[in-house]
Parts: structure tokens; C-alpha cells; sequence
């Protein structure tokens, strides 16, 4: 029964939440300038694509070539990144400029994370410690040498998620499919070691409503050493020392109120009464989630009750 | 009171209802365990309470899918039927008896008899546990066997939180509605004979 009052209200409704989100849109976008794009263009022409064209003199004519994987770099990623006002340049040699791309080059350090962001200019994001983590962790202990930051970083596509992004499920998904490019890929796995990579889904069959789990908390969350110090810990641990009972996360100080849900919480019981309203919004932890006032009533009637009754059993034994 | 034995539970209803009470007891128990897991305080270990859980919910709704069908083609349907005149005026007197009537040893308002198994207190409860609360926790509990069938999100909470504070509450009263429904299953001609009949079939 739609009356046409409540259809127009609908319609006015609807209305109001589409210029509220297209209103708030634009407040995200705020005007970004892409100072480089330009001068990136020249290294995008080629990397930015699965092939490539350049003129070979010898031959006289424009070759279109296949360009190796791994040195693809997504234009759109790359702009949205924490890195989209940076110039090749800023980390990569003038030198590149030429095709072919001269062989010294190839013997160059690329910079890493430290020696930009080391120092004091960046703690907010507790650097040296996530080094420090790092440094213990599975991953650079047995393969220091090929294991590192921008393995799980890429340095033109990174966009820090968990800080910034609002909806958790977006950050979980960003967030394991960093694991995943290596644990789910046998490619990318092997370039690290040579053998097969087990499958992540048959290890992880002891977990039920596995794929629910997966959109519901990081692989970190049970990998990784708890660090108060910094937002993501950073020590991923052997196998044997992953999280695997069950009520570190279905309880009600689970495990993720300090990790996933970390950023989130600022109080520990809102103003409807439920513990944990952090977790609320996005997903119901079984063991998690309760609330204060709905336990207290059915405490208080369940004893009514149970009072009830045994009032009127005594009543009826005296009277007998 | 009359005194001639009368066939009122017959074998299916008694099969059904002691699978039901017995798959109530175990989802009670796992239940509280998963809603009050803690590291140190579980008492079923929280994989295994799942385990249990989800079998004897998948039981529960077997039984009471049979239940359903067995009461709307069997006799003991008539058991069932509200009539609105005057129930309410019925109600009271069936109340007044419970807390008053009982104690001065006043006879039963509305005694068994072949045609009337339930008095109105009774039929009234098991009318709304049979019809309302049962179809309700079942199909929560649905929902959260397969969450991917929930609402995203309703006004900023997650729609699986909403099926489980309905799955929860329901719970919670069906609970006491077991604890009151077994204390009053004790006004038999004696306290256990109402348990003994619900076993033998005869009143
Ligand atoms: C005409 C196509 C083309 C252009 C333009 C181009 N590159 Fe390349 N680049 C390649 C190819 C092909 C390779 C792989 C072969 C090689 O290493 O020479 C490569 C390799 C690289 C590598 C990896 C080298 C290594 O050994 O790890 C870097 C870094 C790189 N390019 C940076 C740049 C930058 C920065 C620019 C822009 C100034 C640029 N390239 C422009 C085609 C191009
Ligand atoms: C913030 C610094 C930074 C910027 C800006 C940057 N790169 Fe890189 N780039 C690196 C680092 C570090 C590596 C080495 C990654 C590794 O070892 O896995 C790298 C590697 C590469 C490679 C080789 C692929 C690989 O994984 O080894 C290519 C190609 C490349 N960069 C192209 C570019 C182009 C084109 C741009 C500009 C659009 C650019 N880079 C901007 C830091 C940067
Ligand atoms: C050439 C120096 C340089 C290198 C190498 C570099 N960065 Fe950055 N990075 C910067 C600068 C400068 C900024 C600040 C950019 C801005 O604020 O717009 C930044 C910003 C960031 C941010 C956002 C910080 C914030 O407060 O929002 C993150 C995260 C980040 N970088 C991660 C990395 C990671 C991970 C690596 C290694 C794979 C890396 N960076 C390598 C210079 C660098
Ligand atoms: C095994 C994968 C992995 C490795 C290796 C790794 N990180 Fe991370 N790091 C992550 C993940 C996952 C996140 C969460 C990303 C997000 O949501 O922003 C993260 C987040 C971060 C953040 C953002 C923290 C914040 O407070 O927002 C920084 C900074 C960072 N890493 C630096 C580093 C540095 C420096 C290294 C190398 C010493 C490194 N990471 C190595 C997986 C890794
Ligand atoms: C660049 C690829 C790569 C990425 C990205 C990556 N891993 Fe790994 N990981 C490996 C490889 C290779 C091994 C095997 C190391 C060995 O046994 O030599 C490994 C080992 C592990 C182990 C140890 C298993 C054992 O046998 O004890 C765990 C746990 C693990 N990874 C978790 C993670 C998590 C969590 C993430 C994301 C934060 C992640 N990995 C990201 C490549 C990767
Ligand atoms: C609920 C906790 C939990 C989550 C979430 C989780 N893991 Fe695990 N993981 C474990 C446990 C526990 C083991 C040890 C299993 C064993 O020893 O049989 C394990 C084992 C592993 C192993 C080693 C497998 C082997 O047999 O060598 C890898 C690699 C791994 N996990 C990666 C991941 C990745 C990637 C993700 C995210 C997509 C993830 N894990 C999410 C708990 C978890
Ligand atoms: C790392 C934390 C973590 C661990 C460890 C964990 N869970 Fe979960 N689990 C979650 C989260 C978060 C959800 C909520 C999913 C949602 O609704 O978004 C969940 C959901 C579930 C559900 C689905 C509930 C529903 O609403 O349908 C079941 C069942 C479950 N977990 C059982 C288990 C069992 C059994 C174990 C131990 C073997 C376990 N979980 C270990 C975090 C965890
Ligand atoms: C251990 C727990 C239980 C015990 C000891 C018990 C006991 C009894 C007894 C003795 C009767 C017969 C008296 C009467 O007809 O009123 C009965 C009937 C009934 N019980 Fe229970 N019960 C239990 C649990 C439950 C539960 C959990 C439910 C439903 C959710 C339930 C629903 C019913 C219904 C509907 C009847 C009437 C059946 C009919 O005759 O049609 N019982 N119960």
C-alpha cells in the first residue's frame, strides 16, 4: 500500500542521498594537481602498457614489442597512490630517458623505503619500528637478500588502506590480497623460492565459513606478532605460532579490537550499550558482540522467573 | 475429574517432541557457550559449540518442519484452534486458578477431556512457540548459517547483526519458555504424571 504521500517522501529520499553522496565525492576528490604527468608520460607510453613500440634504426621501421610483466606499472594505480606526485625521476635515474635504457643502469640501487622515510620526519607511521618487525619476521629471515618492503609494497601502486579507508571491507580485501598476490600466485611465490607454494585453502580448511572469515579479517590478524607500537604489525610468524583458536576473535575482548578494528576504537561501550560498537557496523563476531542492557534484562528476567516459579512451588508444597 | 484413561500423545508427537526438547537442551548449552566465549571461560570449545550447534539447529528444523505437517493432517490439530470469543475472558480464569485457585485446592477451570488437551494458557503458548517463535529463531538461525543471504547493511549496521539479536532475543525467550513450560507440566494428578504420559501417550 503506497500511498502517494510516502512515495514522495521515497522519491525525496532518494533524491537527498544521491546529492549527499555525489556532494561528498567531490569532497574527496579534492583538486589534485598532477604536476608530473607529463614527464612520466614518456616512461608510461612503454610501461604503462602490455606492449610497447620503438624505432629500430638497423631495420628502419617502428617495432611493437611485448613488454616484461613485472615492469608494467597500472597509470591509474600509480595516481592514486600515496606516490601519485612523484616524478620517475625522484627514484630512478635521468639516465632512463634513453631506449634502449642503458646497461649500467641495470647495476644501480633502486631506493628503498628507509632512505626516504627513515628519520624522524615520518614517525607518525612508526617506520624504523615496522623495519625493526620486519626484520624478525619469516619472510627476511629466510630470504633477506630478495625479501623486501616492496614486495608487499609496491612503491608506485602502495595507497595506505587501513589508516585511511572507512570501510573496513575495502581495507581487508586491499589488505589480504597483498598476501595473496604470493600465497594465491605461483608466479610471484617462485620468484622467492623455488618450490610450490602450498595452497592457502586447503591449509585453511579448519577454519569454517572460510570465505566469510576472509572477508571478514586479514590474514595478518592471525599471522602476525601483536605490536602496541605501531597500526600494522609487521612480524609475520611461522606457521606454528598463527592464531587458531577460535575465541581469540569470538570473545569480547577479541583480538581484532586491537588490530583490525584498532583505528576504530575509541570507546569501548557506545551510547545504546553495546560492547565493542566498533565492530558493529561491519560485520556480527559471534562472542564479540553483546550488549550491556539486553544482558542485564535477560539476567533480571530470567531470575523473575526462575523467583516466580520458585515462590509458587513452595506456596503449593505448604498449602498441600 | 474423570477418571478414564485417555490416548492423547500419540507416538509421532511424542517422537517429535522429545527430539525437540532434546536438540533444545543442546542448543541452549552451545549457544550460551558461543554468545559468552571468552579464553578463559569457554565451556564447549567454540569450534566444536559450532559444530553442535549448526547439526541440532539442521535437526530442529527437520523436526519441526515434521511437526508442522503432522499437526495440519492428523486430528491433533483440533488442539490447535483458538476460538477469539471470550478466550480472553477464559485466560483470566485459567490465570486467576494458577495464582490463586491452585493453592485453595479449587478444581481445574478447564479439566483435560478428549476434546480439550490444553487449557487456555497452554494453547496459547504453544500457538505462539509452534507458529511464531520456532519460524522466527529458524530462520535467523538460517541466516546465519548462510550470512551471504543477510542485508548488507540496514542504517549503518551490519543486517547479520540484526538476524542475530533477533536470533538471540528469540532464543532467550524460548528458553523460558522451556523453564515454564516444564514447571507447569508438573499439575498433573501428580507432579510426574504429565512427564509419564508424554512418554506412554496416555493421560
Ligand atoms: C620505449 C619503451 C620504454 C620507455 C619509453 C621507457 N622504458 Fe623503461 N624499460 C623498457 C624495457 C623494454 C625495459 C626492460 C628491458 C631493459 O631493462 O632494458 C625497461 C626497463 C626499465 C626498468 C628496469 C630496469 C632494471 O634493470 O630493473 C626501469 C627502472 C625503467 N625501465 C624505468 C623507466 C623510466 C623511469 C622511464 C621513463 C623515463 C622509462 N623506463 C621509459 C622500455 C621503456
Ligand atoms: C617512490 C619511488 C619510486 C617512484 C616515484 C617510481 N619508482 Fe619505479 N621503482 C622504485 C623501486 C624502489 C623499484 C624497485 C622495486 C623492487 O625492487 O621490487 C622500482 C622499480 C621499477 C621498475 C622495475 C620493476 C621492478 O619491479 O623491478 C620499473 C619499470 C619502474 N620502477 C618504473 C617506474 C616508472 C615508469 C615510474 C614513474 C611513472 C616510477 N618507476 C616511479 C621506486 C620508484
Ligand atoms: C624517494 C623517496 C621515497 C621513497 C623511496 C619512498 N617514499 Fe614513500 N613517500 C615519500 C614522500 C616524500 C612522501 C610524502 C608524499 C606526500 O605527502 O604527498 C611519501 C609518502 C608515503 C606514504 C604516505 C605517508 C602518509 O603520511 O600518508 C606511504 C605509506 C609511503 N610513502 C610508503 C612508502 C613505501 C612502502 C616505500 C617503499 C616501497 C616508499 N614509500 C618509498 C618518499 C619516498
Ligand atoms: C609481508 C608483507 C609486508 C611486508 C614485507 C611489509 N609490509 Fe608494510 N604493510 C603490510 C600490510 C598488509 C599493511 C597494511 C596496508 C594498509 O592497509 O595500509 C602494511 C602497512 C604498512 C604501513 C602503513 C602503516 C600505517 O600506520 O598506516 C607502512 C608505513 C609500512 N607498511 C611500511 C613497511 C616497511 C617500511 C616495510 C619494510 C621494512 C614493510 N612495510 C614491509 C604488509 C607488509
Ligand atoms: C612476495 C611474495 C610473498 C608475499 C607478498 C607474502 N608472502 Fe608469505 N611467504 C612467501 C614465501 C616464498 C614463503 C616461504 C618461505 C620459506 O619457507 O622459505 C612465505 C612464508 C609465509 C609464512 C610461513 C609459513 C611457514 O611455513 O611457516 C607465513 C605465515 C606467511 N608467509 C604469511 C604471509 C602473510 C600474512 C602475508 C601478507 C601480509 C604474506 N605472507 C605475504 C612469499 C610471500
Ligand atoms: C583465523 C586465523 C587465520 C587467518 C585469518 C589466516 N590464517 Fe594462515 N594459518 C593459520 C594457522 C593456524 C595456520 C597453521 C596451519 C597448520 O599448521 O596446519 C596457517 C597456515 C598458513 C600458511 C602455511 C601453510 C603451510 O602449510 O605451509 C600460510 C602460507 C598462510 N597460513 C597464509 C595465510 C594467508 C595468505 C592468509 C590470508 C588470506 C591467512 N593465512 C589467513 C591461521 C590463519
Ligand atoms: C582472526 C579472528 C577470528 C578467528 C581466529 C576466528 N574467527 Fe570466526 N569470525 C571472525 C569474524 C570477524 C567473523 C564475522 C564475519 C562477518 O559477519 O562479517 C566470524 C564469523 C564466524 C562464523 C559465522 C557466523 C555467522 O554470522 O554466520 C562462524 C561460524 C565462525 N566465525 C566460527 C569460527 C570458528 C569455529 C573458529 C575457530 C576454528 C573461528 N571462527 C575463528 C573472526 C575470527
Ligand atoms: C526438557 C524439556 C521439556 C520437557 C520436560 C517437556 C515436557 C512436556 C510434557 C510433560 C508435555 C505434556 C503436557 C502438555 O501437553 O502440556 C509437553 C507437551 C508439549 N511440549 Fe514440552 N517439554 C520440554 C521441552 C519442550 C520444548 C523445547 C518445546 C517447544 C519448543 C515443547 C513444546 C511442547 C508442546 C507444543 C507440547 C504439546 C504437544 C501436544 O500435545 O500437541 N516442549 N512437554
Amino acid at each position: 500500500m503506497i500511498t502517494k504521500k510516502t512515495r514522495a517522501f521515497l522519491l525525496l529520499a532518494a533524491m537527498m542521498t544521491t546529492f549527499i553522496s555525489a556532494w561528498s565525492q567531490d569532497e574527496a576528490e579534492e583538486e589534485r594537481v598532477y604536476d608530473f604527468a607529463e614527464e612520466n608520460h614518456q616512461c608510461f607510453k612503454c610501461h604503462g602498457h602490455k606492449t610497447f613500440y620503438y624505432f629500430n634504426e638497423n631495420m628502419d621501421q617502428q617495432i611493437r614489442e611485448r613488454m616484461n610483466p613485472y615492469y608494467i606499472i597500472d597509470t591509474v594505480e600509480y595516481y592514486s597512490s600515496n606516490h601519485w606526485n612523484f616524478s620517475c625521476f625522484d627514484c630512478h635515474s635521468y639516465d632512463y630517458s634513453d631506449f634502449p635504457h642503458p646497461n649500467e643502469l641495470r647495476m644501480e640501487p633502486k631506493p628503498g623505503c628507509l632512505d626516504c622515510h627513515g628519520g624522524d620526519d615520518y614517525e607518525d607511521l612508526s617506520w624504523e619500528k615496522i623495519d625493526e618487525e620486519f626484520q624478525k619476521s619469516v619472510h627476511s629471515t629466510k630470504h633477506s637478500a630478495d625479501f623486501k618492503c616492496s614486495m608487499c609494497h609496491d612503491p608506485h601502486t602502495y595507497k595506505v588502506n587501513a589508516r585511511t579507508n572507512e570501510n573496513i571491507k575495502e581495507t581487508i580485501q586491499y589488505d589480504n590480497g597483498i598476501c595473496l598476490s604470493c600465497h594465491a600466485d605461483i608466479n610471484k611465490y617462485q620468484l622467492i623460492v623455488d618450490f610450490v607454494n602450498p595452497n592457502v585453502l586447503e591449509t585453511h580448511q579448519w577454519l569454517p565459513n572460510q570465505a566469510l572469515h576472509w572477508q571478514s579479517v586479514r590474514c595478518i590478524e592471525c599471522h602476525v606478532e601483536m605490536n602496541e607500537d605501531m597500526l600494522i604489525a609487521h612480524n609475520v610468524q611461522p606457521k606454528e605460532k598463527a592464531v587458531r583458536k577460535c575465541v581469540e576473535c569470538h570473545s569480547e575482548n577479541s583480538l581484532l579490537l586491537a588490530s583490525l578494528y584498532k583505528y576504530q576504537v575509541k570507546e569501548r561501550r557506545n551510547e545504546l550499550g553495546f560492547f565493542n560498537a566498533a565492530i558493529m557496523n561491519n560485520s556480527y563476531i559471534i562472542g564479540a558482540n553483546r550488549n550491556y542492557y539486553l544482558n542485564m534484562i535477560s539476567l533480571i528476567l530470567f531470575g523473575m522467573v526462575v523467583l516466580g516459579i520458585g515462590i509458587h512451588a513452595t506456596i503449593r508444597i505448604i498449602k498441600k | 475429574m474423570s477418571e478414564e484413561r485417555l490416548y492423547l500423545y500419540p507416538l509421532w508427537l511424542r517422537i517429535w517432541h522429545w527430539i525437540n526438547a532434546l536438540m533444545f537442551l543442546v542448543l541452549i548449552a552451545t549457544g550460551l557457550s558461543l554468545q559468552y566465549a571468552g579464553p578463559e571461560s569457554t565451556f564447549i570449545r567454540f569450534d566444536y559449540a559450532v559444530q553442535y550447534h549448526n547439526i541440532a539447529g539442521i535437526i530442529l528444523t527437520i523436526s519441526f518442519v515434521f511437526f508442522v505437517l503432522a499437526n495440519r493432517f492428523t486430528s491433533n490439530r483440533k488442539f490447535y484452534r483458538i476460538k477469539y470469543k471470550g478466550f480472553v475472558k477464559r485466560l483470566m480464569k485459567q490465570f486467576r486458578y494458577y495464582i490463586y485457585g491452585v493453592f485453595i485446592h479449587e478444581p481445574k477451570p478447564y479439566p483435560v477431556s478428549e476434546k480439550r488437551k490444553f487449557n487456555p494458557l497452554q494453547k496459547l503458548s504453544y500457538v505462539m512457540v509452534m507458529y511464531l517463535m520456532m519460524p522466527v529463531i529458524i530462520i535467523t538461525g538460517f541466516g546465519l548459517l548462510f550470512p551471504e543471504t543477510n542485508i548488507e547493511n540496514v542504517f549503518g549496521v551490519a543486517g547479520i547483526y540484526l538476524t542475530d539479536l533477533l536470533h538471540i532475543v528469540t532464543g532467550f525467550v524460548l528458553s523460558v519458555f522451556m523453564i515454564v513450560h516444564i514447571y507447569f507440566c508438573t499439575f498433573g494428578k501428580t507432579v510426574g504424571s504429565e512427564f509419564k504420559s508424554m512418554f506412554t501417550g496416555w493421560h
